[in-house]
C-alpha cells in the first residue's frame, strides 16, 4: 500500500468510527461499510481498525474470518452469489451455475481475471418460493434461468 | 403471490399503523402483559418459548437501559415468512416492538437483519423515518411523557448460527457470533450484559393484534397448547408456494392441499435443522405439540432422491457450524462423510448405526441449538425412507 493510500485508509477509518462510535459494538457496521467500499478488509485496515478501537488486530481478525461476508483478501468488483439450498437446488441451480460458470470461464469461488465479478455460493436466501435465486451485491434476483443470469452478468459494472 | 391475495385470520387481517400501539398505552403495563400471557402466545422462531414469561422476567428487572432485538436473521432453509413480514407488513413488526418497549420499558430497540437481505435496509429505515414523524417513534411517543423509544437497524454479515440469541447478541457486541452458555439468561444478562429480550419478527408482528383484541380472541384460533396461527413458507414440488397463514394444529394433508401439491413423497418440516415427515405420517399435525416448525415447509415429490436432500442439509451444517464446540465441529462432517458413503455404496450397517448413535449424542452435547437440531434430518430420513436409501442403489432408486 502507498502512503498515501494509507493515509486516505486511516482517514476513512476514523471517519467511520466517528459515525458509528468508538466501542467493540461498532466494529462489525465499521468492518461492512470498508467491506462494501474496497470489497476487502486489508491487513493495513484491520490494523487500524484495532488500533482506534483500542484492541487487539487479532480480534479484528477473527471477527472477519467468522462471518461469510467478510474477507481479508480482495475479491472482484462485484460478488454474485447463487442460492445452493435444496428448494433452490430442485428449481434448476445447476443449470445456472453451468451457466454462469461458461460465460465468466471461472469457476465458483474464483474471480475473473479483470478482478469484476467473484462467484461463490450462498446458503438460503429467503426466495426459496420464487428459486432459483441470485444475489448481485446486495440485489437479489429470483425465478433465475440460465439465459436470465447472463442477463444479469452484462448488466454488472 | 400478492399481497392483496393474502388472507389470515390473524397475522394477515386488516390493521392500520399505530393503532395497537394507541390501545396499549391507554391500558397499564401489567394489563397487556396480561392479555399476552392470556393469549398463551409462543416464540413463533421454532422454540416456542412463551413471550409474556420472557416479557415478565425483562420487565421486572431492575436496571436503566433494557433492550428489545427482533431477530430477522431469518437463515434456517426454506424459511421467508420474516421476508414478507418486513416487506410488506412492516407496520405490524415496528408497532409490536413499540408495544414491547412499552411493557417492558426499554428505551432501545434493534432489529438484527441479516446481511442477505440488505436490500430492504433503506425502506426500513424510511418506514421508521415516516413513524418518527408521526409520533410512533423517539421521544414522548403519541404525546405520553416518559415513553421514549427509538429503533436501530443492524446488519449481520452471512452467518446462519447468529439466528441463535445469544449468538446474535455476541455478533452485535462486535464479537464472533459463538453461542453463549446459558444461564445466564439474556432476559438477565443480556446485550451489554443489560437486560435484553429477544424476539422473532413473526412473534413481534401479532402483539398489535393482541393488543387491539384481546388476549381471549386470540386463543380462539389454534390448538390448546398452539395458540394463534402462524406463517408457514411453503416452497417446494407444488403448485402455489409462497406464505400462508393458517391456524397451527392444520393437519399437513390439509396444507398440501391448499398448495396443489401433488404426488408428495415427504415434507420436511422446520427446515434442514427439522425433521422430514413420509407419506404414512401426513395426518400429523403442525402444532408444537406435535410437528413442530418456525414456519419452514418444503415439499418433495416422488421424483426427488431423499438422499440428495438430506447431503443437502448436511453440506449445508458443515458450512455453517460456528466450530466451538466438539459435538457440532466435527460431528456434522462425520454425518456427510456417511451420507457420502451410503451414496456410493460402500458402507456397513454397523457404521450407520454409530452414526446415528453420534447424531443422538449431539442432539444432547452440542451447546446451542444449531447441534442440537442439525442431526434432526439425519436421524428422520434415514428412519423414514430406508427402503429406499439402502436399497443396494446408493440412495438413487434408479433416479
Amino acid at each position: 500500500m502507498l502512503v498515501l493510500e494509507k493515509n486516505a485508509m486511516t482517514e476513512e477509518i476514523e471517519f467511520l468510527v466517528d459515525k458509528y462510535g468508538k466501542s467493540r459494538s461498532s466494529l462489525l457496521p465499521i468492518l461492512q461499510d470498508i467491506q462494501r467500499k474496497h470489497n476487502s478488509i486489508p491487513d493495513f485496515a484491520q490494523q487500524e481498525v484495532a488500533r482506534v478501537l483500542d484492541i487487539h488486530p487479532v480480534e479484528v481478525f477473527s471477527v472477519i474470518t467468522f462471518y461469510s461476508f467478510l474477507n481479508t483478501n480482495p475479491k472482484g468488483r462485484n460478488i454474485v452469489r447463487l442460492c445452493q439450498t435444496i428448494t433452490c437446488d430442485m428449481t434448476g441451480k445447476s443449470s445456472v451455475a453451468k451457466a454462469l460458470e461458461r460465460e465468466l470461464n471461472i469457476k465458483f469461488g474464483e474471480t475473473t481475471q479483470d478482478k469484476k465479478i467473484t462467484l461463490e455460493y450462498v446458503n438460503c436466501l429467503g426466495m426459496c418460493d420464487q428459486g432459483p435465486a441470485l444475489l448481485v451485491n446486495e440485489r437479489v434476483y429470483s425465478k433465475v434461468t440460465p439465459e436470465k443470469a447472463v442477463q444479469i452478468l452484462s448488466e454488472v459494472k | 403471490m400478492e399481497k392483496k391475495n393474502r388472507k389470515g385470520a390473524v397475522l394477515f387481517s386488516a390493521y392500520k399503523r399505530g393503532e395497537g400501539i394507541k390501545k396499549a398505552i391507554a391500558k397499564s403495563r401489567e394489563d397487556i402483559l396480561f392479555e399476552i400471557r392470556e393469549a398463551k402466545l409462543k416464540g413463533r422462531g421454532g422454540a416456542g418459548f412463551p413471550t409474556a414469561t420472557k416479557w415478565m422476567i425483562v420487565s421486572a428487572a431492575n436496571s436503566d437501559l433494557k433492550y428489545i432485538i427482533c431477530n430477522a436473521d431469518e437463515g434456517e432453509p426454506g424459511t421467508f415468512k420474516d421476508r414478507v413480514l418486513l416487506l410488506e407488513y412492516p407496520e405490524l413488526v415496528f408497532d409490536g416492538m413499540v408495544i414491547a418497549a412499552y411493557i417492558i420499558g426499554a428505551k432501545n430497540g434493534i432489529i438484527y437483519l441479516r446481511g442477505e437481505y440488505a436490500y430492504m435496509k433503506k425502506s426500513l429505515e424510511d418506514y421508521l423515518e415516516c413513524m418518527r414523524e408521526d409520533k410512533l417513534l423517539g421521544k414522548a411517543i403519541l404525546g405520553r411523557n416518559g415513553f421514549d423509544f427509538d429503533i436501530e437497524i443492524r446488519m449481520g454479515s452471512g452467518a446462519y448460527v447468529c439466528g441463535e440469541e445469544t449468538a446474535l447478541i455476541e455478533s452485535l457486541e462486535g464479537n464472533r457470533g459463538e453461542a453463549r452458555n446459558r444461564p445466564p439468561f439474556p432476559v438477565t444478562t443480556g446485550y451489554m450484559g443489560y437486560p435484553t429480550t429477544v424476539n422473532n419478527v413473526e412473534t413481534l408482528a401479532s402483539i398489535p393484534h393482541i393488543a387491539i383484541k384481546g388476549g381471549e380472541w386470540f386463543k380462539k384460533h389454534g390448538t390448546d397448547k398452539s395458540t394463534g396461527s402462524k406463517l408457514f413458507s411453503v416452497s417446494g414440488d407444488c403448485r402455489k408456494p409462497g406464505v400462508y397463514e393458517l391456524p397451527w394444529g392444520t393437519k399437513i394433508s390439509e396444507l398440501l392441499k391448499i398448495v396443489e401439491a401433488e404426488n408428495t413423497k415427504a415434507v420436511q418440516v422446520g427446515g434442514a435443522s427439522g425433521v422430514c415427515i413420509p407419506q404414512s405420517q401426513f395426518e400429523r399435525t403442525l402444532a408444537y405439540e406435535d410437528a413442530a416448525t418456525g414456519g419452514s415447509i418444503m415439499i418433495f415429490n416422488e421424483s426427488r432422491n431423499m438422499l440428495h436432500v438430506l447431503k443437502n442439509f448436511m453440506e449445508f451444517f458443515v458450512e455453517e457450524s460456528c466450530g466451538q464446540c466438539t459435538p457440532c465441529r466435527i460431528g456434522n462432517v462425520k454425518l456427510l462423510e456417511g451420507v457420502e458413503l451410503i451414496k456410493k455404496g460402500n458402507y456397513t450397517f454397523a457404521y450407520i448405526n454409530q452414526l446415528k448413535d453420534l447424531g443422538r449424542s449431539m442432539q444432547v452435547s452440542s451447546k446451542c441449538g444449531l447441534g442440537q437440531s442439525s442431526p434432526n434430518s439425519f436421524l428422520s430420513i434415514l428412519e423414514n425412507f430406508k427402503e429406499e436409501i439402502f436399497n443396494g442403489y446408493g440412495g438413487s432408486n434408479g433416479k
